[in-house]
C-alpha cells in the first residue's frame, strides 16, 4: 500500500485549543474589504464579499494577524478566559 | 492583470486544523500559490516546515498533490515531473515549495542543475532565514548578525542572494516577492507559468518563532522589510530587469524608514548595538547599489 495522505480538516487536531487571544468582530463597523481574508494563515475567515466575514473559532490558534492588518480596527484580541 | 481580492477562489487550498505556528508566514504565501495556480500544480516539498504541515499522515492539510522528497533532490525531482508531464501531455506545472535551507545550502547544486538544464519548473524558495523546523539553525540565507539557536552571538557571515545568483546564471525569469505584498506575488506566479523554463522565486517568508517576535506582527515585519529597504522586490524577465512596486521608490535612500525599525521590532537582532544597526544599513545601501547595476 503506498503511504498517501489525503486532504482533510484537522489534520493537527482542534487546533483552537492553541487560542490565547480570540480575535472578536464588531461586524457593523467591518467595511468587507477582505484584507484579512487575505492574510489569514490558517484559512479560517470565510468571506464572500457583501455577506462580510466569519471566523471559524474550532481552527483559528489566535495568531491576531486580521487585527493588525484590519485597515479599520474592527477585530479586537479578548483575552480567551473572559468571554 | 487585475487582482481582485473578491474574484480570488474562495477554496481552501491550506485547511484548517493544520500543525503550523500561530502566524506562520509560509502559510500565507502557500495560499497565495493555490489560489493562483492551485488546480493545476503538484507541489514538490523537500524537508522543509512545510512538509511537517501537510505531511501528518493520513491527512494532509495542502488540497493540492504534493510529493514528498529527500532534501537535496526537490529540483531534480520536478525536473523529472516535468518531463513526465511532456511525454504524457499532462498540462500542469510542477512547482517545487522548498524552505531556506534546503534551497542555497543542501539543495543548491540541484537548484543549479536545473536552471541550467532549463527544466520547465517553477522553483518557490519560501526564506524564513534559517532551519526553522529544526529549531532554528542558522542557514546560508541567514542575515549577518541574526541570532540563531547555532550563532548564539549573532551570525557572522552574509545572507546569500540566491535569485540574483541564478539570475546571473541566466534563467529565464527569477523574481523575488513577499508575503506582506500577496498581488504581486500572485502575478509573478501567474506570469512564471507563462514562460517555458526554469522559474524561480524568492519569497521572504518571516517567522514568528525563530526571529522572536509577536505572532501577530508577521504581515507588518514582512511589509517593514520592504520599506526599509533590507528587502528588495524585483523582477528578471528574459533579459529585462526591473524592479516592482512598492521598493521602485526606495531606490532612494531618503525614502526608506529607519533600519531600526525593523531591527528592534525582532527579538533575534535584541544584542545589536547602533553600531552594528548602522553597519547593516551600509549593507543594506551596498545591495541597493549592486542591483542598481544590473538596472542600467
Amino acid at each position: 500500500m503506498l503511504p498517501l495522505a489525503s486532504p482533510a480538516l484537522a489534520s493537527a487536531g482542534v487546533t483552537g485549543t492553541w487560542r490565547i487571544y480570540k480575535p472578536v468582530v464588531e461586524l457593523e463597523k467591518c467595511v468587507d474589504c477582505g484584507v484579512c481574508w487575505q492574510f489569514c494563515p490558517d484559512s479560517v475567515i470565510e468571506w464572500e464579499r457583501g455577506r462580510k466575514i466569519q471566523i471559524d473559532y474550532t481552527y483559528c490558534k489566535g495568531c491576531g494577524i486580521c487585527a493588525e492588518v484590519c485597515p479599520v480596527k474592527v477585530i479586537k484580541m479578548v483575552p480567551e478566559n473572559n468571554t | 492583470m487585475t487582482f481582485r481580492l473578491d474574484q480570488l477562489p474562495k477554496k481552501k487550498y491550506v485547511l484548517p486544523g493544520n500543525a503550523a505556528c500561530a502566524g506562520c508566514g509560509m502559510m500565507i504565501g502557500l495560499r497565495v500559490l493555490g489560489m493562483a495556480l492551485g488546480e493545476e500544480v503538484v507541489l514538490i516539498v523537500p524537508a522543509s516546515c512545510s512538509s511537517v504541515v501537510q505531511g501528518l499522515a493520513p491527512k494532509s492539510s495542502i488540497a493540492m498533490p504534493v510529493l514528498n522528497v529527500p532534501f537535496a533532490s526537490a529540483a531534480a525531482v520536478a525536473t523529472g515531473i516535468s518531463e513526465a508531464f511532456k511525454a504524457l501531455g499532462v498540462r500542469g506545472h510542477a512547482v517545487v515549495w522548498a524552505g531556506d535551507g534546503s534551497t542555497v545550502d543542501i539543495g543548491f547544486a540541484a537548484v543549479s542543475g536545473a536552471a541550467e538544464r532549463n527544466s520547465d519548473v517553477i522553483y518557490v524558495m519560501y526564506d524564513n532565514e534559517a532551519y526553522m523546523n529544526t529549531g532554528i539553525q542558522r542557514s546560508g540565507s541567514t542575515p549577518k548578525y541574526a541570532w540563531t539557536s547555532t550563532t548564539p552571538v549573532g551570525k557572522r557571515e552574509q545572507k546569500k542572494d540566491v535569485a540574483l545568483m541564478l539570475a546571473v546564471q541566466g534563467a529565464p525569469y527569477v523574481a523575488t516577492a513577499n508575503i506582506a505584498y500577496p498581488q504581486d506575488f500572485y502575478r509573478k506566479l501567474k506570469r512564471a507559468a507563462e514562460i517555458p523554463g526554469f522559474k524561480f522565486i524568492h519569497l521572504y517568508a518571516p517567522c514568528p518563532p525563530g526571529w522572536r517576535f509577536d505572532p501577530a506582527k508577521t504581515v507588518e515585519v514582512a511589509r517593514l522589510a520592504v520599506e526599509t529597504g533590507v528587502w528588495i522586490l524585483w523582477e528578471y524577465d528574459r533579459g529585462a530587469f526591473r524592479l516592482n512596486p512598492p521598493s521602485t521608490i526606495y531606490r532612494d535612500r531618503a525614502k526608506r524608514r529607519p533600519l531600526a525599525d525593523y531591527i528592534k521590532i525582532q527579538g533575534r537582532f535584541a544584542h545589536l548595538s547602533d553600531e552594528e544597526v548602522r553597519f547593516i544599513e551600509e549593507e543594506v545601501e551596498a545591495k541597493w547599489q549592486r542591483i542598481a547595476k544590473f538596472l542600467e
